[in-house]
């Protein structure tokens, strides 16, 4: 494979990648820190990475969003709120509930995952930490779902480890609402060990019913890389379960859900 | 100027973790009577000139689709409230 470009640089992808020309955008809100991040495991995944801005008024024709992690607008009212007012908010909303088949997949990771709940793209909210403080470390999560556009080359209950930072990371949602996710699968990422934030059902991602949009708390695209990821079995900060996330999307793009083991 | 107060809290059934942490401070400043604390949010609206039937409208709604999120906040007051 050849070198992959800086993490400033969002536009290059990789050469010869077998997936190259599927459009991933990855939105910036003032505040958004995890998008450059997001751009690069796009490349390293094999797609091409395009930038959005959350004033503009057109999503660049592509072909699925990752609205990353940070703080935008500096959580002010509640984390997420204000972001959805964004102009480019209304297009990927609309993009993202289109008829079945064509709707667009999102993916909110941290941050954006509290937006796309603000959206009401996802149901229920996140609400602080139960014991308060600002949680970082690597988090093991179980993969309950495997075909949602974003988890579809992980195996049924899979274990992945990612690291996961946050200080509004508990997830609540009413009892109506939680069975109802539970009774049609669409708990994506489910805690394992100690749940850190007091998350209902120990629940760390979750889809709509089409499972085209995805959110979750914890950061699969900060292991992506080896030597940058989370720590696991093979050695320090090699841990790349992150990626999976992205070659899952370009593979559902490319139809084709066989396309190859990426691990 | 005459300002429409919008007051927004944590619903009863949701843990509000704050409140909580302030809760549990309080005796260690020697406040015992209260058994628990719940922290809200308060609004100020500022209105030029008279506070109109449509701004008291507006102020409900914006109270009901920004200011406050259903599924974790109720919305226990808007008001009027003279400078």
């Amino acid at each position: 494979m050849a070198e992959t470009p800086l993490i400033g640089d969002l536009g290059a992808s990789p050469a010869g990648a077998a997936l190259d020309g599927a459009r991933i955008g990855v939105v910036t809100f003032p505040g958004t820190l995890d998008d450059r991040d997001a751009a690069r495991a796009v490349r390293l995944a094999g797609g091409h990475a395009v930038p959005l801005w959350h004033a503009d008024d057109t999503l660049a024709e592509v072909d699925a969003v990752v609205v990353p992690g940070g703080f935008s607008y500096g959580d002010y009212l509640r984390a997420g709120a204000i972001s959805r007012f964004a102009p480019l908010m209304s297009r990927l909303t609309e993009a993202a509930t289109a008829g079945t088949g064509a709707a667009l997949p999102v993916l909110g990771i941290c941050n954006g995952f509290q937006i796309l709940t603000e959206a009401h793209l996802l149901p229920g909210s996140m609400i602080k930490n139960d014991h308060l403080k600002f949680r970082c470390a690597d988090q093991v999560l179980r993969v309950e779902n495997t075909s949602t556009a974003w988890t579809s080359q992980f195996t049924a209950d899979e274990l992945i480890t990612v690291p996961l930072k946050n200080q509004d990371g508990q997830y609540v949602a009413d009892e109506d609402t939680l069975a109802r996710l539970e009774g049609e699968g669409r708990v994506v990422f489910r805690y394992v060990g100690a749940n850190p934030n007091g998350s209902r059902h120990d629940i760390a991602g979750i889809s709509n019913a089409g499972g085209n949009v995805v959110g979750l708390m914890p950061h699969p695209e900060h292991a992506v890389e080896a030597g940058y990821g989370s720590e696991d079995s093979t050695g320090m900060r090699n841990g790349t379960d992150g990626l999976t996330v992205f070659t899952s999307v370009l593979s559902s793009l490319a139809g084709s859900d066989a396309a190859g083991d990426s691990k | 100027m005459p300002r429409i107060v919008v007051e927004v809290m944590p619903k009863p059934e949701i843990l509000d973790p704050q409140g909580k942490a302030i809760a549990s401070a309080l005796p260690h400043l020697g406040f015992e009577d209260f058994s628990a604390v719940r922290q809200g949010k308060r609004f100020e609206l500022t209105v030029e000139g008279e506070v109109t039937d449509e701004a008291l409208a507006q102020a409900r709604r914006a109270a009901e689709e920004m200011l406050s999120n259903p599924v974790i906040e109720d919305v226990v007051d808007v008001r009027v409230e003279e400078s």
